[in-house]
């Protein structure tokens, strides 16, 4: 085990690094110059030269690399070119958002998709296990956007139960405050994850209830609730989390519809405006930070996987795909 | 008194077809049977109908008596009380049939508790006894092992202990040497015969190899899609076949016999 997390941590300081240059160089490939977004229109050569000189975009690009990266190992993620204040600061009051609408999202969604995804699987032959595995089908195809409209419509503008947007700006000072216009953002994300998270629990119950050692304990007197207890939910649960770390990264990523569609200070509407205004060093630092969010999620599925499934540890690829 | 009398049993699938057509066979205590018959025949059905375990969808109709439940129409709750406790089944693969999460000695613990009602200690020192008595080596290694870190062999030892640990009045095997090696296979025929002896055990011993069946059976039954077609005892259906597909069964067995017998030069 202690092999294996030092193998599985050595990955993913490489899989950082490379992320590093893939994102510090497509991010030049692109078109537009940051220096015009600090001067007016029609400023001079000369104006827009020191422009570039003032934020260091006339080094050549290793240079830069190497600055940047110089920074990172000191746990600095830069200073924006537009605000000139520290983008490190800016990220983690933007995680304040992005984090807590993440996580509760995830969790509402796993709370939903479980048990309605077992259901699907075990009374498939009935009218409501055949509605559910519709529903998710349905859902799978709805864009996270137009639900996000559809729920601001009905229960912000209509019903005026809940903030159609936006977030106090003393943000968790006022927690209630808060948590209400966290609301149906987090619905919105949690219900189009629970549509294709059904699908997947759907279909590893549906593995678990033709196994054979479900008959073996059935066999010899168990009852199918404590079957599926003591042997089911453990197997099932192996390919779930590998589906689950995939879904929360995605949903983390994906959070800057969900944060433009609700107008939310998070982490997503930061990278929005970054790009917007050609800010490098505002969307290196969040691109990195999203990219270390995520390659940690995988690594957290991963180990549960292999505390799970003993076969992993063994280096047998086992049942699990 | 007989332990098991299955009466007229029909097994159909969902969409009507006929799977296992009025079969009728029954077993007195410490009585062992074969059920024979290639695959599809409805012997491997037929096993599993008897623990009320039919896959879903299939239906049955007729009479299966064990011990004094009807199976039947049995309610759930029935059948737990039956499950284990007048009957118990060996399946065919060793590898699917354990929790490949579980470690084994947890897994036979499962039933040796319910059964007997054990705890802690006395319930270890069980799961040991258990493993020896199929004679597994190092007991309480492969009570820590998981299933996929031991072989077929053993595997299937641990599943025919898991059968015995709950004590029952009929084991059912359904193809139990199937999956394994030949000379893993006699090894844990002759082990499963001198277990069930020494109980009295009755068996109801599924396969399709005429050869492995007459090595723990004193009666055969002779299934054809999913009819009986003739029942006797193994010496007089080896000896003197009526019927023409039992005639091929006992010809395609002595034929591999035969070819053993001239390549070895005798």
């Amino acid at each position: 085990m202690a092999r294996y997390l030092l193998r599985r941590f050595a990955f993913l300081l490489v899989s950082l690094a490379l992320a590093s240059v893939v994102l510090f160089v497509l991010l030049r490939m692109l078109p537009g110059d940051p220096a015009n977004a600090l001067t007016s229109v029609g400023a001079s050569a000369e104006q827009i030269a020191a422009a570039r000189e003032s934020i260091g975009s006339d080094k050549p690009l290793p240079e830069q690399f190497a600055h940047w990266i110089g920074q990172l190992v000191r746990g600095d993620l830069g200073t924006s070119f537009i605000s000139s204040l520290p983008v490190g600061p800016e990220v983690s009051a933007r995680l304040n958002v992005t984090l807590p609408l993440t996580a509760a999202a995830f969790a509402l969604a796993v709370l939903i998709a479980v048990p309605a995804g077992f259901v699907a699987a075990y009374r498939r032959r009935t009218w409501y296990g055949a509605l559910l595995s519709g529903i998710s089908q349905l859902g799978i195809a709805i864009p996270v956007f137009w639900l996000g409209m559809i729920l601001i419509a009905v229960f912000a503008l209509n019903a005026r139960w809940l903030p159609a947007g936006s977030f106090p700006p003393d943000g968790w000072a006022q927690p209630g405050e808060a948590s209400r216009s966290l609301v149906l953002p987090v619905v919105t994300i949690a219900l189009v994850m629970s549509a294709s998270l059904i699908r997947y629990v759907r279909s590893a119950t549906l593995d678990v209830l033709d196994s054979d050692y479900l008959r073996t304990a059935r066999a010899l007197g168990s009852s199918f609730g404590q079957a599926m207890w003591r042997h089911g939910m453990r197997n099932a649960s192996v390919p779930v989390i590998s589906i689950l770390g995939i879904e929360l990264a995605s949903t983390l990523l994906g959070a800057v519809v969900v944060e433009s569609v609700f107008a939310l200070p998070g982490l997503g509407s930061m990278l929005a405006t970054g790009i917007a205004q050609h800010d490098y060093p505002v969307i290196q630092g969040v691109l990195f930070i999203s990219t270390l969010a995520v390659l940690i999620i995988g690594f957290a599925a991963d180990l549960i996987q292999r505390i799970i499934d003993p076969r992993l540890r063994a280096g047998l690829s086992g049942g699990v795909r | 008194m007989s332990i098991l009398d299955i009466r007229d049993l029909v097994i159909r699938t969902a969409d009507g077809r006929t799977l296992v057509d009025h079969l009728s066979l029954s077993l007195a205590p410490g009585e062992r049977l074969g059920l024979i018959g290639e695959s599809g025949s409805g012997k491997s059905l037929t096993s599993l109908a008897v623990l009320g375990l039919l896959p879903e969808g299939m239906t049955m109709s007729g009479s299966i008596e064990l011990g004094d439940t009807q199976i039947v129409g049995a309610s759930e709750r029935q059948l737990i009380r039956v499950r284990g406790h007048d009957a118990a089944i060996v399946f065919q693969e060793p590898l699917t049939a354990l929790d490949p999460l579980m470690r084994v000695g947890r897994q036979i613990a499962e039933p040796l508790g319910r059964r007997r009602g054990l705890k802690g200690t006395a319930l270890k020192r069980a799961v040991t006894a258990a493993l020896e008595q199929v004679r597994l080596p190092e007991p309480e290694r492969i009570a820590r092992a998981f299933p996929h870190e031991i072989s077929g062999g053993q595997r299937q030892r641990v599943a025919l202990a898991m059968a015995l640990a709950c004590d029952p009045r009929l084991l059912i095997a359904d193809e139990p040497t199937t999956a394994l090696d030949v000379t893993v296979q006699s090894e844990l025929l002759d082990l499963l015969d001198a277990l069930v002896r020494e109980r009295e055990m009755a068996v109801l011993f599924v396969s399709h190899d005429l050869a492995v069946v007459a090595k723990v059976a004193e009666r055969v039954l002779v299934l054809k899609d999913g009819r009986a077609v003739e029942e006797g005892a193994v010496r007089d259906i080896v000896n003197a076949p009526r019927e023409q597909y039992t005639k091929t069964l006992v010809d395609s067995a002595r034929q591999l016999e035969s070819a053993l017998v001239q390549r070895s030069g005798r």
